[in-house]
């Protein structure tokens, strides 16, 4: 079973490459567009990415209910369970 | 006038692409002009599609277009129009049903007798178009075509709609394309086709007044899934990888597909299409348009492997490595 930080890192990691985002800048109260600046299409790239590496599927529908980092994380770890 | 192509010169080992002509309206609509029609800014537009400035259509019309960019390619090929037997033109946004733009392009250039047809598989039409005229060489139904990629999106356009009327544009773009000869390589490759029913309904141009939707997010995913893999299939099936090309020709949607899709085939080094900025996303005109202007700026040497690579509305999808003209 993988953590929450550890997912949290995982995904730290995917937003610094596809977004640019500075990895000290992320945290699960952090909203993608807000704070982190993450746009619509950003947030794709970093679905695709997070899909391959935490081996989940996440569905287009599920994508806007991702507001914060924390919301991807409990998302991401119950569709690993 | 009166040419007897009833009797083609029978079938061909393949065909090749002897010349290019694009077509664009005068009128430049620039990021700033949009923001002052709806809500938007030069820089959300940069940011997200990557498009400056697109052309918009005054009067002309698809077939308008469609002619004065074939026209263009059938000078520079040094045929005459009585040589001409076969014309396909790919579009999705003609408004008339008939007569189609084909003929239309036919009895505008005086070509008189030629087989013409459209093609509609949005924004894959000219990949499409060039395959089948292809084919239709290959099996001796043709000889010398003309091959026409004409949108005027600007009739299927929301003008009040910020997330879609910033995209699009208008043009033509046009290749006449021959048999080879027995002893001559055909200069255009096998074509790698298919479509995501599934996913019909993600772009659409529907109804009796019908506008360009789609859902950005969902095309944006697929593309950035899918295509990598087919793009390589379509070099596969010509016995080349993408490191062996020397320029990539991808329908012009949106900046921020076509570069990281070029970074994941590995092209970096070749010369890659990029005609967005200034031409916004003119679907089935995108390929012949950006290629006949890399062909008259003389970025791509004559006989190098270009992929074409069209996708969009169905979804579908077609790529072929071609020869460049």
């Amino acid at each position: 079973m993988t953590t929450r930080d550890e997912i949290t890192s995982g995904l730290s990691e995917i937003l610094e490459e596809v977004a640019g985002v500075n990895p000290d800048d992320v945290a699960e109260d952090k909203s993608f567009t807000d704070d982190l600046d993450v746009d619509s299409l950003s947030m794709v790239e970093v679905v695709v990415a997070a899909e391959e590496k935490f081996s989940v599927k996440i569905p287009d529908d599920e994508v806007q209910n991702l507001k914060t980092v924390g919301d991807a994380v409990t998302y991401i770890q119950k569709a690993s369970a | 006038m009166t040419a007897d192509h009833s009797h083609p010169t029978g079938p061909a080992r393949g065909s090749k692409i002897i010349a290019m002509g694009h077509y664009q309206p005068a009128r430049v609509l620039t990021n700033d002009d949009l923001a002052r029609m709806v809500d938007t800014s030069d820089e959300w537009i940069r940011d997200r599609v990557g498009i400056v400035t697109r052309r918009i259509a005054d009067t002309e019309t698809v077939a308008d277009m469609a002619t004065a960019a074939a026209g263009k390619a059938l000078a520079a090929s040094g045929l005459s129009a009585a040589d001409i037997d076969l014309i396909a033109v790919a579009t999705c946004s003609s408004v008339d049903r008939c007569p189609n733009v084909a003929t239309r392009v036919a009895a505008k250039l005086g070509i008189s007798s030629p087989a013409a047809y459209d093609i509609n598989t949005a924004c894959s039409g000219y990949e499409y178009a060039l395959a089948t005229v292809d084919h239709a060489i290959r099996a001796g139904a043709a000889t010398n075509a003309i091959v026409i990629g004409a949108e005027k999106l600007s009739d299927v356009t929301d003008w009040t709609d910020r997330s879609s009327c910033v995209l699009f544009g208008d043009g033509a773009g046009a290749a006449v394309v021959t048999a080879v000869g027995d002893d001559e390589e055909p200069g255009i490759g096998p074509v790698l086709w298919g479509s995501a029913p599934e996913k019909s309904d993600v772009i659409t141009i529907e109804g009796w007044r019908p506008y360009i939707q789609q859902s950005g997010q969902t095309v944006f995913r697929w593309a950035m899934v899918a295509l990598p893999l087919l793009a390589e299939k379509a070099c596969a099936a010509a016995g080349l990888t993408p490191k062996d090309l020397v320029a990539f020709v991808p329908h012009q949607a949106n900046l921020r597909i076509i570069e990281p899709l070029a970074r994941k085939l590995g092209v970096e080094d070749a010369v890659v299409a990029k005609d967005i900025i200034e031409s916004g996303n003119t679907s089935a005109a995108s390929v012949p348009l950006a290629l006949s202007k890399m062909v008259e700026r003389r970025e791509i040497p004559s006989g190098a492997p270009v992929l074409l690579f069209g996708f969009g509305g169905g979804l579908t999808y077609a790529g072929q490595v071609i020869r460049c003209p």
